[in-house]
């Protein structure tokens, strides 16, 4: 399909620079390169810069709540699914505040795609720590540094059962493009955890860092389909910061083994019920 | 001495948690169901798996039971605890039944001219299985014949109990019925109050409030429901867990509240009638997704079932002490409707009633039950199966000119238009947004076009408001208009509030009962003229403040000085409200 067909009348109000564009533009790319219908796709967010990116593309979104997105997306892909639901966020919304439901998303192996556009800071509220902020990383609300661990969201996947995990770089929109299309063509959970710098709030996770520290390393040497491999491939950040497809396994999906959906599509079930006196039997 | 004919009876079952009382309990009301009685039955337990005290009592009459009642005629105990608690409680010419093996009777506690049957259960029951809960079935055996009761009835409802299990199951459980049966019936004679059983029993539904609800949403078309295990609201998820398949319902147990709501809104904005449900605690998590609901104007109906509170309160005791809550949970201002069902079969009835008005004024929708409603087991009359289904402005193909969600119209309705649809695309946010559904939340807002903007989608939201509340019905006004006195209740009090009155009445005080069901938007007007009849008023509810009290107050100016208000946990008793009524009609 044509890009343009994707093309949102308002325009982006992310920082000049921001990584965000990358990743909407890989994004449009990848529905564009599998002909998915706009009004077929439903791109969900929370809250946050990143959050705002619903709005920027020509097809179905919803931008709910800080931390909720997961939830509202599951719901959607319950109530229908036949549509393609992408869900797209921050590290403070997915892995701070929405982090129970993120686990929770994977084990369930719903089919929807999550790319989180990761920044290490938060940006809308100019400049606090966030989940994957670096330990002693100095910000806004932790002037001295950060004294937690941050949060590694590739191995958090591997542990609670995504079956396609993801990591890109916005510096690389042909790779991301490629990530993102095929955690979309993916029936099960697709994670695409995405390195956005964020140009104004974190000077330290530039795109000058990323270019010299990322390493794509999907070879054929390296098996998707073992978990030990994926979780050494997660917590490397020496000689370099691995990029690409660390997991991938083909799983039965929630929506295929739910009772209810095995019976159809609850959106375009008829309402009520067909046989009243069957159901009230058990009343006497 | 001749037995002489009663209007009602009434049994109690007294243990411990794991003693199978609840199971009892259930049998016992439908047997009660199907020999034509109308029936309320109340399993009173704790937050506790094993051990504890639990009791059911089970009230049945030939006229429609309304509340629980305070007074027993017959009085099961499986342990000493059950006796000690519930022996002053058993009436004269009652009796209590139990096990010398296992009960010391309590002589002292015992009222005079009741009778103790010391009936060897265990050892009848052991005579055909092992399994202790079999002395229950022996109990239940000997009230049958001291109550009069059909022995063949029980053992259609033991055979459709046990139905799924092993016919042997069902064979043993008829055996042991029938060893207390007969011991009863050579050992002792009847009660002196016998009922006049109709010949010709009509059919009756028997039914929890929760699964009134669970049914109601079912025959309404919901095809979601979301919910995080919270008593006294789980009833509804088993329920429609059950029947997940065979109703091709979306049934969805998730991880905290938040997911519940969160899930159930985005199954409505993907098209389905959803809902969630929960207690007072969950309620508290989903508060900041209900003002999304109101902001992106998708359609919810939440299950508010209520339990005495504050915190996590005490998880198995009721209360009505959530109106305050959700009457303004959530930040700003943003529509919602609140019922509050009145009986079980209203339950059934606000349930369509509260997907038509979600769809329709696309708002949440709060149904506020609480633990007596949700849990207590009443027949019900017949329930209406034509069931209207009003999707409200709900657009499947795309109009004419560029399709606007938020489109600003004189009632405040905008059509809807779903993922889905062709030529219909639009972002919806829980931001504040244009007619079109663009964010004017961040680089718009202040610019003075957005400022307007604001304020003319707050004025096309707000104006739901209004529209819905001429919609809804007022409270209705039971009895005669010239009463001396007037209960005014909301929600399930409205049970205990009409047999309060029935007694009054009989007393010699005319009583009345105006009770609020459709609690929001409230119909301040009607709801002022209605009291300002009224000769004395006596407000009844279930908190500690008053909070309907309060809210009649803020809508009508109307102060309802004199109240009961209990918030023991335990359900209210119309000797209670007599008490009251009494004192202040005193007052002149």
């Amino acid at each position: 399909m044509e890009l343009s067909k994707y093309k949102s009348e308002t325009r982006p109000d992310w920082c000049p620079g921001c990584g965000d564009f990358g990743v909407l533009n890989s994004l449009t790319q990848a529905v564009a390169n599998l002909d998915i219908d706009p009004k077929d796709l439903l791109i969900v967010s929370g809250i946050g810069c990143s959050s705002n990116l619903p709005g920027f593309i020509n097809a179905y979104g919803f931008h709910s709540l800080h931390g909720r997105a997961l939830p509202v997306a599951t719901g959607a892909k319950l109530a229908n699914p036949e549509l393609n639901v992408v869900v797209t966020g921050g590290d403070g919304d997915g892995y701070g505040i929405g982090l129970g439901h993120f686990i929770h998303a994977m084990r369930r192996n719903l089919d929807i795609t999550y790319v989180v556009m990761d920044n290490q800071i938060y940006g809308l509220t100019t400049g606090q720590a966030s989940p994957t902020s670096v330990k002693s990383f100095p910000t806004k609300s932790t002037p001295t540094g950060t004294i937690e661990e941050p949060v590694n969201p590739i191995a958090l996947a591997l542990v609670s059962g995504a079956t396609y995990i993801a990591r890109g770089f916005s510096g690389d929109p042909k790779h991301l493009t490629e990530l993102i299309q095929n955690g979309i063509s993916h029936k099960g959970f697709a994670l695409i955890d995405v390195f956005s710098p964020c140009v104004t709030w974190n000077k330290l996770n530039t795109y000058d860092f990323f270019r010299k520290h990322v390493a794509k390393f999907n070879g054929s040497d390296y098996d998707v389909k073992s978990f030990e491999q994926a979780m050494i491939k997660a917590r490397q950040t020496e000689p370099n910061i691995p990029i690409g497809l660390f997991y991938q396994v083909s799983k039965p999906t929630y929506e295929e083994q739910d009772v209810a959906l095995k019976s159809g599509n609850p959106v375009k079930a008829k309402l009520g019920v067909t046989d009243p006196n069957q159901l009230f039997q058990e009343f006497y | 001495m001749q037995n002489v004919a009663a209007n009602e009876l009434t049994v109690r079952i007294g243990g411990a948690a794991g003693d199978g009382i609840s199971a009892t309990g259930e049998m016992f009301a439908r047997t009660c169901s199907r020999s034509g009685l109308q029936v309320f039955g109340l399993n009173n337990y704790q937050s506790a798996i094993r051990g504890g005290h639990v009791w059911f009592q089970v009230r049945a009459g030939l006229d429609k039971i309304t509340s629980q009642g305070d007074a027993t005629d017959i009085l099961i105990v499986f342990n000493t605890e059950s006796a000690e608690i519930h022996a002053p409680f058993v009436r004269k010419g009652g009796a209590i039944i139990f096990d010398r093996e296992k009960v010391k009777m309590p002589e002292n506690l015992v009222p005079v001219g009741v009778r103790q049957l010391a009936i060897p259960l265990g050892e009848l029951a052991r005579k055909f299985d092992k399994n202790p809960i079999m002395q229950n079935t022996v109990a239940l055996g000997a009230t049958l014949y001291l109550l009069g009761l059909n022995f063949d009835i029980f053992s259609g409802v033991l055979s459709d109990t046990f139905g799924k299990k092993k016919q042997s199951v069902i064979e043993v459980n008829v055996k042991a019925a029938m060893a207390g049966y007969e011991h009863a019936k050579e050992n002792y004679p009847k009660l002196d109050t016998i009922i006049p059983l109709p010949a010709q029993p009509p059919k009756r539904l028997i039914m929890t409030g929760n699964q009134a609800l669970a049914l109601g949403a079912v025959m309404a078309g919901c095809k979601f429901y979301a919910a995080y295990p919270m008593t006294p609201a789980s009833g509804i998820l088993h329920w429609l867990a059950a029947h997940a398949a065979s109703q091709k319902i979306v049934v969805k147990q998730a991880e905290d509240e938040l997911a519940v709501i969160n899930m159930g809104i985005g199954a409505a904005h993907a098209g389905v009638r959803s809902m969630v449900g929960t207690s007072g605690g969950g309620f508290s998590l989903m508060v900041e997704a209900l003002g999304m609901s109101g902001m992106t104007e998708t359609p919810i109906v939440i299950v508010e079932s209520q339990r005495a509170g504050p915190s996590t309160g005490l998880p198995t005791k009721t209360e009505q002490g959530d109106l305050n809550m959700v009457s303004g949970a959530s930040q700003g201002d943003f529509p919602r409707i609140v019922l509050a069902p009145l009986t079980v079969e209203d339950c059934y009835y606000s349930m369509i009633e509260a997907f038509n008005l979600a769809e329709r004024f696309q708002c949440p929708v709060i149904v506020m039950s609480d633990l007596l409603l949700a849990e207590h087991i009443e027949t019900v009359g017949d329930l209406n199966t034509s069931v209207v289904i009003d999707r409200g402005d709900l657009i499947t193909t795309a109009p004419s000119e560029p399709y606007k969600r938020f489109k600003v119209t004189e009632t405040g309705i905008s059509p809807r238009a779903i993922p889905g649809t062709a030529g219909t695309m639009y972002v919806t946010a829980s931001d504040e947004h244009a007619e079109n559904g663009v964010v004017v939340s961040d680089v718009l807002s202040g610019l003075p076009k957005y400022v307007k903007e604001r304020e003319r989608q707050m004025d096309k939201r707000m104006r739901k408001v209004e529209v819905a509340r001429n919609e809804i019905a007022a409270p209705k006004l039971y009895g005669k208009p010239d009463s001396k006195l007037t209960l005014v209740c909301w929600g399930s009090t409205f049970g205990v509030a009409l047999e309060a009155a029935e007694l009054l009445n009989t007393e010699g005080i005319s009583t009345s009962v105006y009770a609020i069901r459709n609690v929001m938007p409230f119909k301040g007007e009607q709801v002022a003229t209605a009291l300002k009849k009224s000769k004395k008023l006596l407000l009844v509810e279930a908190n500690y403040t008053g909070q309907m009290a309060r809210m009649i107050r803020a809508e009508t100016g109307i102060e309802l000085k004199d109240k009961f208000l209990k918030y023991d946990g335990e359900p209210i008793y119309a000797y209670e409200i007599v008490k009251r009524a009494k004192e202040i009609v005193d007052q002149k």
